[in-house]
């Protein structure tokens, strides 16, 4: 089977820094993906690239086959128009460590406002989708709310109904628990694993090793900007073959 | 000192609707003056912070220079030295032009700090649901960057109102142009120091109502933030 997302010998440098340095990954539909990994190692960054929220230096990636942010005229790779670009982001969620939730919006215009502005649903119709997703994640009376009256975990769940709304066909997740208070942190890996277990193609940057365990059907360890090994979750987590994942491994369970 | 107050008074007939006049013809030119500020103001601003140079440099090149040169000097370039090139145009319009062009730096680099001042993450997260980035700027970015604009508009509009004093030097009726005219009138010469008294008076009825909005708006500010 084709996969949903490829990625080809992706590279990407800032200035003299390269940060990723040749990454190359197929993510099947449907397949849960795990990235872990020491801090600076290049997951976020890889993340972006993604959907092109960083251009990346060199590399290609597909999803369902189509170029993103390129496509290919007389032979030669050319950069997307801003339109083009937005069209293919729209099919690509992603939820920030930070939320970044809109402050002048509510819980409610948050997960409208791509509906309305980006599919040009009327009014009615993109509220009702977004209250319908607010229900989903469980904040459907935290509708009329402006994020600063939420707490870190209600808005997180406010930012994956944001990304949900859109019907991504990927959902790029980026550490979208470690900003949160530790009591925080259940109820938003709650609903990431309804999304799991409801077949989306998913990919995370997480040190949460045991819920990585219980919902990945695949995890890759980065370091230095290089994917250093991969396998399924119990090899990686149990039984991991290269020294740098041992001791990354200690490190998190020590914390 | 007591009988100019009594001289004042006999005048006062002749002076306030004169100064009156002016001050609607102050508040017109600063009205029109900001609009064209405001409007311009976002064109300069938006070029300042695009990626490309070719529309970065001459912005910044235009900020410098209206900045960097008094508005009197380039309200006279715009009234004296374009009617020299047969572009003619009243003083007022003059005025209106020029102070506007003036104001458009100073507009321009509060909307470029207030947009500047929104977290790349707001873009971010508007780029990744897939808005272009024109409309991430008007539907994210520009609403949130206005409640930080708004004090220092204000502010702007302050020092607008007072500028609109240099004009009078292009003959614009405006109230300094008036209250001097006021004064040359041969037999009020005594009393100019009065004039211009009510000329301050004048111009505080109009800044110090714009001054409680910028403080309120400071505060609201720091409530939303
Ligand atoms: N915009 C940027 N400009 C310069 N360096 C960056 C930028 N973004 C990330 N980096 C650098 O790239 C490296 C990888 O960062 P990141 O992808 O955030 O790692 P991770 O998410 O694995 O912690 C770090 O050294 C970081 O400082
Ligand atoms: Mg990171």
């Amino acid at each position: 089977m084709k996969p949903l997302l490829r990625i080809v010998d992706l590279h990407k440098s800032f200035g003299t820094l390269e940060v990723l340095a040749g990454i190359s990954i197929d993510v099947a539909r449907g397949e849960k993906l795990s990235i872990i990994g020491p801090s600076g190692s290049g997951k976020t960054t890889l993340l972006r690239c993604i959907n092109y929220l960083e251009k990346p230096t060199a590399g290609h990636i597909y999803v369902d086959d189509k170029l993103i942010g390129e496509k290919q005229v007389n032979g030669k790779f050319v950069h997307l128009s801003d339109r083009e670009l937005a069209k293919e982001r729209a099919e690509i969620g992603f939820v920030f460590q930070r939320f970044n939730l809109f402050p002048h919006l509510t819980a409610l215009d948050n997960v409208s406002v791509a509906p309305r502005r980006v599919l040009g649903l009327e009014k009615r119709d993109a509220e009702e989708r977004a209250l319908a997703m607010l229900e989903k994640v469980g904040l459907a009376h935290k509708a009329g709310e402006y994020p600063e009256r939420l707490s870190g975990g209600q808005q997180q769940r406010v930012a994956i109904a944001r990304v949900l709304v859109m019907q991504p066909k990927l959902i790029l997740l980026d550490e979208a628990t470690s900003a949160l208070d530790p009591e925080l942190i259940g109820e938003v890996l709650k609903v990431i694993r309804e999304l799991a277990e409801e077949g989306r193609t998913m990919i995370m940057v997480t040190h949460e090793i045991p819920f990585a365990e219980e919902i990945s059907d695949r995890v890759i360890f980065m370091d230095d900007g290089k994917i250093v090994e991969e396998g399924p979750p119990h090899e990686i987590f149990s039984n991991p073959t290269h020294e740098r994942t041992r001791v990354f491994l200690r490190q998190i369970i020590d914390r | 000192m007591p009988e100019f107050w009594i001289k004042m008074w006999e005048w006062w007939p002749e002076i306030f609707p004169v100064l009156l006049r002016a001050t609607a013809m102050t508040v017109q030119v600063m009205i029109g003056a900001l609009i064209v500020a405001l409007i311009l103001g976002m064109a300069v601003a938006l070029m300042r912070i695009s990626t490309f140079k070719l529309l970065r440099y001459p912005a910044l090149f235009y900020t410098d220079v209206m900045r960097g040169t008094p508005a009197l000097v380039q309200i006279f370039i715009i009234y004296f030295g374009l009617s020299d090139l047969g572009i003619e145009f009243d003083p007022v319009s003059a005025a209106i032009i020029g102070l506007g062009m003036n104001g458009a730096a100073y507009v321009g680099e509060i909307y470029r700090a207030g947009i500047e001042a929104i977290h790349r993450g707001q873009v971010e997260a508007a780029l990744s649901l897939g808005m272009t980035p024109v409309r991430a700027m008007r539907y994210i970015i520009l609403p949130q960057a206005l409640r930080l604009m708004l004090p220092p508009l204000c502010n702007y509009a302050i020092l607008l109102v007072k500028d609109t004093a240099i004009i009078s030097t292009i003959a614009a009726p405006e109230i300094m142009f008036e209250a001097r005219r006021l004064v040359q009138a041969t037999f009020m010469y005594s009393i100019s120091g009065q004039i211009y008294l009510i000329c301050a008076g004048f111009y505080l009825a109009l800044t110090l109502p714009l001054s409680q909005v910028a403080k309120r708006l400071e505060k609201a500010k720091e409530r939303w933030r």
